[in-house]
């Protein structure tokens, strides 16, 4: 089977669950209303079209920025939490909700950007100087740590227990009750950030070698990490600004998909967004299929599903994987 | 051709590692390098590669200057070997070989046949699909020493190829070289094993403290004196069947 059949397979998977997150939820609507006039068509198209289209560009998101995490730190344990990117537009949200300013939706979507491109330009000025990826991490664990103890900080000196739990609610992540307005304000930034990692390919492939022998192969390392800093940083912080902290995907998605389409980093790019678009999307029929009158959340959802297929492929293929 | 290094300096973070350092390495010749651990070897190759800029002097391919080059350009000419042969990610081997042809924009079959023939060239044919997890150190080294032939450089710098290496692999990988310096390719190459430089140099250029010591063909600069004064050791020189001179450590010097 070759990787256009594969890739095929893949897409088809991810309409399907696409299709799936359009019926799914607390009102089970089938495939026959959203022919003629039935009157649940207004639940899919002002809810469940809204909510599945921010779930695939969350998905591709983080699963993409995973992909190229792990390929340009060359290291299997990489995801988007790593940089610090998703932790600073968490502070950024959770300061405007509990410090009361820029109140509404685009306060708060305007005040996660500006934490995630702080996190951006941050970590682009402390590893300016020094093009090892190690630099990258350390920067982007520290950064990681600070953006936490200021959102603990925030919430502990809110001001009264309804800013409290909506901090915590919108840190717990979940697509629930998202709108048109939302999607379009991720899309742009999601869109320019994927495409912008879409292109890291071949210098992530070469960085496989080590950095000397990726630069002796014409790779810029420089850019390079721009381009990882950016395009990351976008997507996921506009994909966190929306949704809240949904972890799991940028680390799980590359590991189910390399036995799949094989370890070179380039050929786990599109993968990697289509792999995180289905899980995401899954995990979020599964919130809204669980009994009970609310939802599970969607972390807890992903964690659910991915963590039982991340195992199985653990004893299935040891570390050949990874040497 | 030539890839000349003029009168070059290397600072590495405020750190001079190579001062005033000229040298020549010529076509379809295998020039060695060789000094004690800290002489500047794999900087001087570095800067040859264009992975290091020097601070001062000129690195040039007969006149050009290589930071002049475009990267890709660069990448086509000079094929660079590290002495790291990590491979982050466990591809099959010939996954890596390809990777030798990314600096080239060609058809996709001029690609494959340039994989095949340094897979031939190097007899990896044969563990092609295996991951490079699962080779041995002998096949490893030869898999990575075909990812740079696949770019069909005309230059390949390679810095101590032969670490890690067996006796039996250190000669066939020094064979290997041999037979691209037989087709016109100019090799220069680090190496730490005296015996060994001896039998495949045809220049040698021997650093001591970031500085060139000797230069010159094999006989005239591994001589008892030089090794002693570059390697504070005592050698005894062997002449092989081909009648070359081989030195073997054989003491060390009291006062070094």
């Amino acid at each position: 089977m070759n990787r256009a059949i594969r890739l095929g397979l893949l897409v088809l998977l991810t309409a399907a669950l696409f299709a799936l997150s359009l019926m799914a939820g607390k009102q089970w609507i089938p495939l026959d209303a959203w022919f003629g006039h039935d009157p649940r068509w207004a639940i899919i198209a002002e809810l469940r079209i809204p909510r599945a289209v921010l779930g695939v560009l969350l998905g591709a998101a983080l699963g993409l920025s995973g992909a190229v995490l792990q390929g340009y730190l060359r290291n299997p344990l990489a995801d988007p939490t790593v940089i610090g990117v998703s932790s600073c537009a968490a502070l950024g949200a959770v300061a405007s909700i509990v410090l009361g300013f820029g109140a509404g939706w685009l306060g708060q979507f305007g005040w996660a950007m500006a934490g995630a491109g702080g996190a951006m330009a941050l970590l682009a000025m402390l590893t300016a100087r020094a093009e090892t990826p190690v630099v990258f991490v350390l920067a982007g664990t520290v950064l990681a740590s600070l953006a936490g103890a200021l959102t603990a900080f925030l919430i502990s000196i809110a001001p009264n227990p309804y800013a409290i739990a909506e901090a915590i609610d919108w840190l717990m992540g979940a697509l629930t009750d998202r709108g048109p307005d939302d999607v379009l304000m991720a899309a742009p930034f999601i869109g320019a950030g994927v495409l912008m990692m879409l292109f890291t390919g071949p210098a992530l492939d070469a960085l496989a070698l080590g950095e000397d022998a990726a630069r002796s192969l014409g790779a810029n390392l420089g850019r390079l990490r721009w381009q990882v800093v950016i395009g990351t940083g976008l997507a996921v912080g506009a994909g966190v600004a929306v949704t809240g902290v949904v972890g799991f995907v940028g680390l799980v998605v590359p590991h189910l998909l390399r036995p799949v389409f094989g370890a070179k980093p380039s050929a786990l790019l599109v993968p990697s967004a289509l792999g995180g678009a289905a899980l995401t999307l899954a995990a979020d029929s599964l919130c809204r299929l669980a009994p009970g009158a609310g939802e599970v959340r969607l972390g807890v959802a992903m964690a659910l599903i991915g963590a039982p297929f991340f195992l199985a492929l653990l004893f299935r293929e040891g570390a050949k994987q990874w040497r | 051709m030539a890839l000349t290094l003029d009168r070059v300096t290397i600072d590495l973070r405020g750190r001079r590692v190579l001062a005033d350092a000229s040298a020549s390495f010529a076509a379809g010749r295998i020039t060695v390098i060789l000094g004690p651990n800290g002489a500047g070897k794999t900087s001087l190759l570095r800067a040859a590669a264009g992975l290091i800029a020097p601070s001062a002097g000129k690195i040039a391919i007969d006149g050009r200057a290589i930071a002049a080059m475009r990267r890709d350009d660069r990448a086509r000419t000079i094929g660079y070997l590290p002495q790291s042969g990590d491979v982050a990610w466990n591809m099959p081997a010939r996954d890596v070989v390809a990777l030798g042809r990314l600096p080239h924009r060609t058809s996709m079959a001029d690609d494959i046949a340039a994989v095949l023939s340094a897979m031939a060239a190097t007899d990896t044919e044969q563990f092609a699909e295996r991951r490079v997890g699962e080779l041995s150190g002998g096949e490893r080294a030869r898999v990575l020493l075909a990812r740079v032939l696949a770019g069909e450089p005309q230059w390949l710098l390679a810095d101590e190829p032969l670490a890690s290496l067996d006796p039996a692999h250190q000669l066939d990988l020094l064979d290997r070289l041999r037979g691209q310096a037989a087709r016109g390719v100019g090799v220069v190459v680090v190496l730490h094993d005296l015996v060994q430089a001896a039998r495949v140099a045809d220049e040698i250029v021997m650093l001591r403290d970031g500085r060139v010591f000797a230069s010159g063909p094999p006989e005239e600069v591994l001589t008892q004196q030089h090794l002693r004064d570059a390697f504070g050791v005592d050698v005894l020189l062997f002449a092989d069947a081909q009648g070359r001179m081989l030195p073997v450590p054989a003491g060390r010097l009291e006062s070094a």
